[in-house]
Formats: C-alpha cells, sequence, structure tokens
C-alpha cells in the first residue's frame, strides 16, 4: 500500500520537480560551459558532466534534493593539469591541450572508481577527518586559483602564468591595462564582463519576483545573446566583441555523440597521474559531502541524505562520465539552493535539469556561441569572490587565533604549492597547535585508538546517553559522529563531555551542526560537562568551550533615525524596544515561509514583556554560496488564544498563476470566488481553512490586500514586503493584526 | 559463601599498607571468610607488630586471620600462594596516576591480575574509614561464566550491604547489521537494536530469576543495554554512573593473537573506573 502510496505522491510531485529542475538548468547551462572553459577543456564537457550526473545520481543517488554537476573546486586542478600534460605531449596549441584533456579524461575515470571504492568500503565520510579550519582554507585557496586567473579573461586580458600567485599578483595591472585598449574589440569584451560581474553581484540585492524567476546566469546569457542578435539583425554589423573572446566550438547534438573523445590511459604508470587522481578525488568527494550536507539543511522535509550511496553514485557518474568526455561530477551547493527554493521534492528534479540541459544543447548549440567569454567568466570570478570572500578569514580569526592560523597555513600552501599539500599542511598545523595547547604528545598517543565514545538508551527517562572520555578532535570524531548518527533527530540526546579533557573545533562546530539538526526535526541534543573546560576563545565554537545557551551579537549603540523613530513608538504604546540582535529565533522556524529560509536573527524589536506581541526586523537568507539572497524585513509576531490551521495567505501574482501549473496546491475557497481568485492559500488542512475564511474575513482582506498572512496553529506573522517596514508601515500593521485577531 | 569463602592479599610496606589491611579485613568480616595476609620479604619483628597491631582493630574477627612470610619474585609469591591456600579472591591495590584523577594497576599487580587461578578485587581507593558501596555495575554479557558471575556478585552485594546493582548487556556494535544511513535505514536499525535490547534483557532477567530471593533483597536490581567495544564499554559506564563496584566475567586465556591487540581486560586493568571485582 505504501508503495502505491508512494508512487502517487511522486507523481502529483513531478511538475513542481520539473519546473526546478528547469529553472536550475537555467543556472546549470552557463556555469557548465563557463567551468568547462575555465579548466582548459572543451566547453561541451561541462554539459555532457552535468547531464551525466544528472541522470544517474538522480536514479542510483541516496540525497534528496541535490543537484549534481560540473564542481568549481575542481577547475585548478583540472586546468593544471591539462596545461602540463599539452606541455609534455609534444603537440602545440590546441591539438597539445586536446591532448592533455584526453589523460585528464583518464584522471577522472580513476579518480570516479577510487570514489566507488570509498563508497563501497563506507569510508565515504572522508572528510570528517579534516580539520574545518584546513577545509575552510583549502575552499578559500580554490576559490582565490579561480578568480586570480579567470579575473584576467573577464578584463579582456588573456594571459598564461605558471603559479596561481602570479595570476593574483597581476590583477592591478591587468585593470590598469584594460583602460588603455587599442583596440574597441577588446574594449567590448572587458565591457561584457564587467556588466555581467555587476549584474552577479547587484541581483540578489533586488528582490523583484519576476526578475528573479530567471537566475543571474541566465540573465547574462540572456543579454548577451540579446545583444549580438542586435548588432547583427537590427545594425547589421559584425559583433563588436573580439573573436577570440567569444566561446567557440559548441557542436551540435549529432557532432556530440559522432565525436565521443578516447581518454588517454597512457600515463597510469606516472606518479603525477595518480596525484592529480587524488587530487580530484579528494576535491570530488570534500565538496559533494559539504554541499550533502548543507543542503540537507535546506530541505523542508528534512529529511537525511544516504551519503555512502551518494558518494557510490557519484563515483559511477565519474566513470561514465570520464568515459564521455566529462569532468568529475560532484554535488553543487548554489545549484541545489536554487533547486530547493524553487520547490523541488525528490531527486527527480535532477533529472529533469539534465533533461532539460539535453533540449537546450539541440536546440540552441548555434545560439551559445553568442556568448562573450568574459560574460561568462564573470560568473567565475563572482564564485571565486565568494569562495575566498575576507569575511572567511575574520570568521575564523574570530573563533580563534589559531583556527586563523591553520587557515592561513592551508590557504598559503595551496597557492604556492599545491592542493594535496596544502590540505596536509593544515592537518599538521592543526595537529601541531593541539600538541602546543595541550603541552604534551602522550594524551594523544595513549589515547587514539582506544574506544572513546559510549552511548546507550537510558531506560527509565529513554533519552540517549552519549559520553566522551579522554579526547574529542578530528582525528577520532568519526568515532563519536557514528554514534550520533545512530539517534533518531527527533529524540532526546544528551552529550557528555565532563570526562574530555580536549575538545577541538572542528568538534564543536559539527557539534553545534548537529544541535541544529536535532532542533529542525523536533527532537534536543544537549551538550554537558564543557564548564570545565577552558575556552579558546569567546566564539561559541572555539575549541574547549561551553556553548553558551543565549548567544548575544553585539550593537553599535547609536541609533539610527528609523530606530529612534520605532523607539518613540514604543514609547507611545508603552513597549519595551531592544535594539540588540536574538539569535534565539526557534518559534519563527515552523511558519511555512521559513521553512527553506535560514534566520541569521532578529533585532530592533518592540514589544511588551509579558504578552506574546511583538514587532521586529528579522534577517534571513534564501539559498546558498552565489545564489544566496540575503533578505531584511519587519514583521509582526502575535499569539493566538485558540487554535487556528496552518496556513499561509498572500495576494496572487503573475508568480503564483505560474506555480500553479508547476502542481503547486492553491486552496480554493468556493464560497468566497473573488476572494479565492485574489488570493493564494497554501495550509495542509483545506477544511479547517476553508471553514476559517468567513464572509467577513474574506472581506476585510480584499480591503487590505498588501499583507501576507502566517499562521502555525497558535500563533500569526504578518508583514508586507520582502523589506524593511517604515515607521507609519508598522503602526498599520499592528492596526491590522488587532483587526485580524478580532476576526479569526 | 560458595565464592569468597578464603580471601588472601599481598602486603608490601607501602603508604597504603594501613588502608589496605582495614579494608581487607573489613571485607573478610562482611563476607564471613577467612583472611590470609601474605608478606612478600624478610621477616621482622617492627614489621610484624605493626601488622598485629592493624589486626587488633578487628578483635572478633582476629581469629579468623592468617600471616604468611614469603621471599621471593612477588609474582610467583602471591599465585604460588593462592593455589596452595586455595584462595576464593585475591585483593590487589591499584596506583594512581600522577596529576590525573586515574587510576591503573601497576606492572607487578597486572602481572599477578593475569596469572591469578581465583576471583580478583582490585581496590582503587582503600581506605581506613568505611566507604559504603552503593552502586554495583556488573556485566550481563552472552556467555556461560556470566550466570556465575552475577551469582557471585549477588552474594557479595548483599554482604556488603549494596542498595543498588545495575546489569549491563555489552552488545558488539557489529550485531547491529543495519547501518543508519539515512531516515529508513535508521528507523529499521533503531527498531533492530531495541529488538536485540529486549532480547538481551530477557536473557538477563532469565538468570535474575534462579538467583535466590534473599540475596536480592534490598537490592533494586536495573538492567542497561549498550552497544560498544566490549570490557571497555562497562567501565566507562561505571565511571559516568559513578558506581562504587564494577564485577566483571574472568577472560578466556589469551592466545598470541591477543597479545599484540587490547583484549577487554587490558581496558579496565590499564584505566581502573571503579574497583573491579573479577570473578573466576
Amino acid at each position: 500500500m505504501t508503495n502505491a502510496r508512494n508512487i502517487k505522491t511522486f507523481f502529483t510531485a513531478l511538475p513542481k520537480n520539473i519546473f526546478a529542475g528547469f529553472v536550475v538548468s537555467l543556472i546549470a547551462l552557463p556555469l557548465g560551459i563557463g567551468l568547462a572553459l575555465a579548466s582548459e577543456v572543451p566547453p561541451i564537457a561541462g554539459i555532457v558532466t552535468a547531464v551525466i550526473g544528472g541522470v544517474l545520481v538522480s536514479i542510483l543517488g541516496g540525497s534528496n534534493v541535490t543537484i549534481t554537476g560540473p564542481g568549481n573546486g575542481l577547475v585548478g586542478v583540472v586546468a593544471g593539469a591539462v596545461l602540463l600534460y599539452a606541455d609534455q605531449s609534444e603537440l602545440s596549441g590546441a591539438e597539445g591541450i586536446y591532448q592533455g584533456y584526453l589523460i585528464v579524461l583518464a584522471a577522472v575515470i580513476c579518480s570516479g572508481l577510487l570514489m566507488l571504492i570509498l563508497g563501497f568500503l563506507r569510508l565515504g565520510k572522508l572528510s570528517n577527518y579534516f580539520p574545518s579550519s584546513a577545509i575552510q582554507g583549502m575552499l578559500a585557496a580554490i576559490g582565490l586559483i579561480i578568480l586570480g586567473k579567470q579575473f584576467h579573461i573577464m578584463m579582456g586580458n588573456r594571459i598564461s602564468r605558471n603559479g596561481s600567485l602570479e595570476y593574483l599578483t597581476e590583477i592591478p595591472q591587468t585593470i590598469i591595462k584594460s583602460f588603455f585598449y587599442n583596440d574597441t574589440s577588446l574594449t567590448f569584451a572587458m565591457l561584457s564582463g564587467v556588466i555581467s560581474l555587476v549584474i552577479m553581484v547587484f541581483y540578489a540585492k533586488i528582490r523583484n519576483k519576476y526578475l528573479q524567476l530567471i537566475p543571474a546566469p541566465m540573465w547574462i546569457v540572456l543579454l548577451a545573446i540579446g545583444f549580438s542578435y542586435y548588432y547583427e539583425l537590427i545594425l547589421k554589423l559584425p559583433n563588436p566583441i573580439h573573436q577570440n573572446y567569444m566561446i567557440s566550438g559548441i557542436p551540435e547534438a549529432h557532432e556530440i555523440v559522432a565525436n565521443i573523445p578516447k581518454p588517454n590511459f597512457n600515463k597510469v604508470g606516472t606518479f603525477g597521474f595518480w596525484a592529480v587522481v587524488l587530487s580530484l578525488t579528494l576535491i570530488a568527494s570534500i565538496e559533494s559531502l559539504l554541499s550533502i550536507k548543507a543542503v540537507d539543511k535546506l530541505d523542508p522535509e528534512k529529511r537525511r541524505s544516504n551519503v555512502n550511496r551518494d558518494i557510490k553514485a557519484i563515483g559511477f557518474a565519474n566513470i561514465i562520465a570520464g568515459f564521455l568526455g566529462g569532468l568529475n561530477v560532484v554535488t553543487v551547493i548554489a545549484r541545489s539552493s536554487v533547486n530547493v527554493n524553487n520547490g523541488a521534492s525528490n531527486r527527480s528534479s535532477n533529472f529533469f535539469h539534465a533533461s532539460f540541459l539535453v533540449i537546450f544543447i539541440v536546440l540552441f548549440s548555434a545560439e551559445l556561441t553568442r556568448i562573450p567569454l568574459p560574460a561568462l567568466m564573470a560568473i567565475l570570478v563572482f564564485t571565486g569572490w565568494k569562495l575566498a570572500h575576507p569575511s572567511k578569514i575574520i570568521d575564523t580569526f574570530k573563533i580563534g587565533k589559531e583556527q586563523g592560523f591553520i587557515f592561513l597555513t592551508t590557504l598559503i600552501i595551496t597557492i604556492s604549492i599545491g592542493l594535496i599539500e596544502g590540505i596536509v599542511a593544515g592537518i599538521f598545523a592543526t595537529g601541531l597547535i593541539h600538541l602546543l595547547i595541550n603541552k604534551s604528545v602522550i594524551p594523544f598517543l595513549r589515547n587514539i585508538l582506544k574506544p572513546n565514545v559510549l552511548m546507550f538508551k537510558e531506560s527509565d527517562t529513554n533519552n540517549y546517553y552519549v559520553s566522551v572520555k579522554n579526547f574529542c578532535t578530528f582525528l577520532n570524531f568519526s568515532k563519536l559522529k557514528r554514534k550520533l548518527d545512530n539517534i533518531p533527530e527527533t529524540e532526546i540526546a544528551i552529550i557528555d563531555f565532563s570526562l574530555c579533557d580536549f575538545i577541538d573545533h572542528t568538534v564543536m562546530e559539527s557539534m553545534s551542526d548537529y544541535k541544529e539538526t536535532f532542533r529542525k526535526k523536533g527532537g534536543t541534543l544537549e551538550i554537558i560537562g564543557l564548564d570545565l573546560l577552558d575556552a579558546g576563545s569567546k566564539h561559541p565554537f572555539g575549541l574547549r568551550k561551553i556553548l553558551p545557551v543565549k548567544k548575544v551579537l553585539e550593537s553599535t549603540g547609536v541609533l539610527t533615525n528609523r530606530q529612534e523613530l520605532i523607539k518613540n513608538i514604543a514609547k507611545e504604546l508603552d513597549y519595551n524596544y531592544t535594539v540588540r540582535k536574538k539569535i534565539e529565533t526557534e518559534y519563527l522556524e515552523n511558519f511555512i515561509y521559513f521553512k527553506t529560509k535560514t534566520i541569521n536573527h532578529t533585532y530592533n524589536e518592540i514589544g511588551k514583556k509579558d504578552t506574546v506581541f511583538k514587532v521586529f526586523d528579522v534577517e534571513f537568507y534564501e539559498g546558498e554560496f552565489i545564489a544566496k539572497e540575503v533578505v531584511r524585513s519587519t514583521m509582526l509576531y502575535t499569539e493566538v488564544e485558540h487554535h487556528l490551521p496552518i496556513f499561509s495567505i498572500y495576494r496572487e501574482g503573475l508568480l503564483e498563476l505560474l506555480y500553479h501549473y508547476a502542481g503547486f496546491k492553491d486552496i480554493k475557497i468556493e464560497k468566497e470566488p473573488t476572494f479565492s481568485k485574489k488570493f493564494y492559500i497554501k495550509g495542509e488542512n483545506d477544511v479547517a481553512i476553508q471553514q476559517l475564511i468567513t464572509p467577513e474575513l474574506a472581506k476585510f482582506l480584499l480591503v487590505n490586500p498588501n499583507f501576507h498572512i502566517e499562521s502555525n496553529g497558535k500563533a500569526l506573522l504578518i508583514f508586507t514586503k520582502e523589506r524593511l517596514a517604515g515607521v507609519s508601515e508598522i503602526k498599520k500593521m499592528k492596526v491590522f493584526a488587532n483587526d485580524l485577531k478580532k476576526l479569526l | 559463601m560458595t565464592h569468597f569463602g578464603t580471601i588472601l592479599t599481598g602486603i608490601a610496606f607501602s603508604p597504603n599498607l594501613k588502608a589496605n589491611i582495614f579494608e581487607t579485613l573489613r571485607l573478610g568480616s562482611l563476607l564471613k571468610a577467612s583472611v590470609i595476609l601474605v608478606h612478600v620479604g624478610e621477616k621482622n619483628e617492627k614489621k610484624e607488630q605493626q601488622i598485629s597491631e592493624y589486626c587488633n582493630a578487628f578483635p572478633k574477627f582476629k581469629e579468623h586471620i592468617t600471616i604468611i612470610w614469603k621471599s621471593g619474585n612477588p609474582v610467583d609469591v602471591i599465585t604460588t600462594a593462592c593455589i596452595e591456600q586455595q584462595a576464593d579472591l585475591l585483593i590487589l591495590g591499584a596506583a594512581k596516576r600522577k596529576k590525573l584523577n586515574k587510576y591503573y594497576l601497576g606492572a607487578v599487580a597486572k602481572k599477578i591480575a593475569k596469572k591469578a587461578p581465583c576471583s580478583l578485587l582490585l581496590f582503587i581507593k582503600p581506605s581506613v574509614e568505611r566507604v559504603p558501596c552503593r552502586h554495583v555495575v556488573v556485566n550481563g554479557l552472552k556467555h556461560p561464566k556470566t550466570h556465575n558471575t552475577i551469582q557471585a556478585s549477588f552474594e557479595f552485594s548483599s554482604a556488603i550491604g549494596t542498595n543498588k546493582m545495575t546489569i549491563v548487556e555489552e552488545i558488539d556494535q557489529n550485531e547491529v547489521t543495519i547501518k543508519a544511513d539515512d531516515d529508513k535505514s535508521l528507523e529499521k536499525s533503531t527498531l533492530l537494536q531495541e529488538q536485540i535490547i529486549e532480547r538481551e534483557t530477557s536473557r538477563v532477567s532469565k538468570i535474575l530469576n534462579d538467583i535466590d530471593e534473599s540475596l536480592k533483597e534490598g537490592i533494586t536490581i536495573k538492567s542497561q543495554g549498550i552497544f560498544g567495544t566490549r570490557g571497555y564499554s562497562i567501565g566507562h559506564y561505571a565511571k559516568i554512573k559513578r558506581a562504587d563496584l564494577l564485577v566483571m566475567n574472568k577472560p578466556e586465556k589469551s592466545s598470541f593473537l591477543d597479545k599484540i591487540f587490547p583484549q577487554d581486560i587490558d581496558y579496565i586493568l590499564s584505566e581502573l573506573p571503579t574497583d573491579v571485582l573479577i570473578i573466576h
């Protein structure tokens, strides 16, 4: 019976997933081509990777709403290897590079095989053994490598250097040079790059529903193609952008099938080849695992992904992709987050994203050559910038100086020597710091092999109790993790560190992640026994640190004009006003609106102490990585006396009409046709909601159509727009809330 | 008392001497056993006097005490004394690791512990004053010896006036054949774990049924299933539950491989969580 029901749910969710897959494919197309070009391989290789990954991982994988395709982490390694083998082959120019590409394909296949083996040995969770600051440092280094190299192409100044460091240091020269191009076609190339970068940067800051329907990278593609057609059809002039800076050679579909490249296994016997394979495997696994972990947090249904099965599927997809001319398949965070935000509910959206890519290539492969290279590279530069954002270093230093040291060591070694060397240096730096802090190697040597974690279900309370002994760091965290993964997140778990002498940052950070997952799934994870330990810093992730119950962020102290006005309203109404940021936002998380969003904090809160009525500004974000959009909005929260059904009501727009066709449910209120037509209603219990909408309420809402109303069963959340409200709007919101409460 | 008729302990002149003798004699009188004190080394008057002074603190029990003076290698002396005297229980004291609040068995004591032909009691904190033993943790492994161990621990506990006993079933994690990878398998593995624990609990309760009611009087009995490494997790459990005594089966004779890889008993001996009683 459950099978029949599962099939039914699958089919009813299908339109939603097709829609999500479509939106994702709009990003995957430009990103795929861009990543392939940056990796010095034919542009179509990126699309092949996404298609193979999308099809195979959606069928064989174990995660729910992830998207797979070419990953940005691998760009540096692949490009380096291709150029190296191109040099070694006696062929020159494009032919040499193609030879390098064929050898890299062999490496991709081998790394797929390695991942498959890791998956079968259940060692897929490789990244558990790496200190988190080292991983952060490595990711930042990858970002700088991408940014450094692609920046020059974006500015229309293609250069070729030996090390990543040289690319970075020459950025100022390239900027200066770009002002003095003699060739206007180069200036046009540069402009296409700079405008694209501006689009990438500002896209997330504009909250317009219709603009947001198409992802930024697709806007760039559409504008670029439109520009090219404008010159060709209206001005009847050749494209003003230099020919060397246009995408060349996107073959047509039948050519792709006819000319599948043959991987070259000649270098299999060399040491260098296996270094490449190892780098590919390492990054592909780490990037995939981090992405899966992050996407599981976004999943509105809060499911747990089967990581080992996913790694096996990705490994298998790698092998196939390698044979068909593709690159390493990885789980990618930005595309996955877009997938979730557009309503994907199962793996089929990954499949549809692949299908739409095939359709694009079959129908529009000729149009794609109209895209200027700098425009695509701008997307990558933005990606690199996001990976290596200065705030990452600052955040790491806030956790502790020693974490900053590990981060920088990894970063510098990765950029100046190489990836494997960088991560190894990061691990050594971490180990060294642990030894320095403990001033002894003995506790580590004596206890590393001992089983240090005890877990049992207390027979009287049915709580899970986990006690950790001796020390707990990245070296032996997997032991604790294995136990924690065996606890259903809906239960109560108590983690006792009182027998532990030393806990590092990697563990503290993971514990905080576990805490969040438990909270989201309705359970609790409590950490006890840290009181005896010294803290390295005030940061909650700092090593050997107490997890504070209430986290408080600092405020600047000086009030802005708006804050003064809010303070005045608070005074008028005899409310309390608190400026400081509050991180305790659990009460907001069970509203439908926040299901796919992550709340940072609330601030500027006014409300009475003993009543549950408050107005506040809230900062939250949607999406991850380059698709991340931070939003600030003013909302009103009030608890109601009697029980309400869970619902979300707001005015219907064009977008909702589209949602309608994509299979999103809109509850019909038959007695109130005008109301039903004008408002979009979402909720779990149709009948209860239909009963709730009385003629008076419908009339009231039709008079005040601009409010977005949410109920979580016992409280209402009211807001107008996805931006901060002015003082008069706050007043209106309050009047509206009072009237609404009366009607309900 | 079938299990603790004769108690034997080795004594040496250390700062702990008084506490060691007091603990042994107190235990002997509680268990209504006879006590044999074996001194390894030369006999002299001063030592003899000191020991008899300590023994005089137990006037009613004095007649059950035998003192043996023997010189030689402590390991051999004690083990042969155990055989010759047909001792049922050998008491050994543990050493404390410097600065850390951790106890372990010294090299000599460890050798004796491994060779001893009888049950063993390892004291971590011998004390002149009586410290009540409130909570006893007993292993409930699926093993032929377990029945005997539980029987013995009840005899011991009821004699010394324990009021709480927890039988811990250590279950090898490998018995849970389903690995929790996602929600579905997690559900299945949780169910399987519960089934295993239920099975183990019912096995232990069968053993408990066989125990004489008079021994169980006044003792609250609890059963707790734990998934973890044998021998180690029970020690960890005893420590976090602040148990006063841990009772375990004597492990099987170690083979060559066991000498390379630590066995459950090694975990306990290298880091004593509480006083430990190993039943032969």
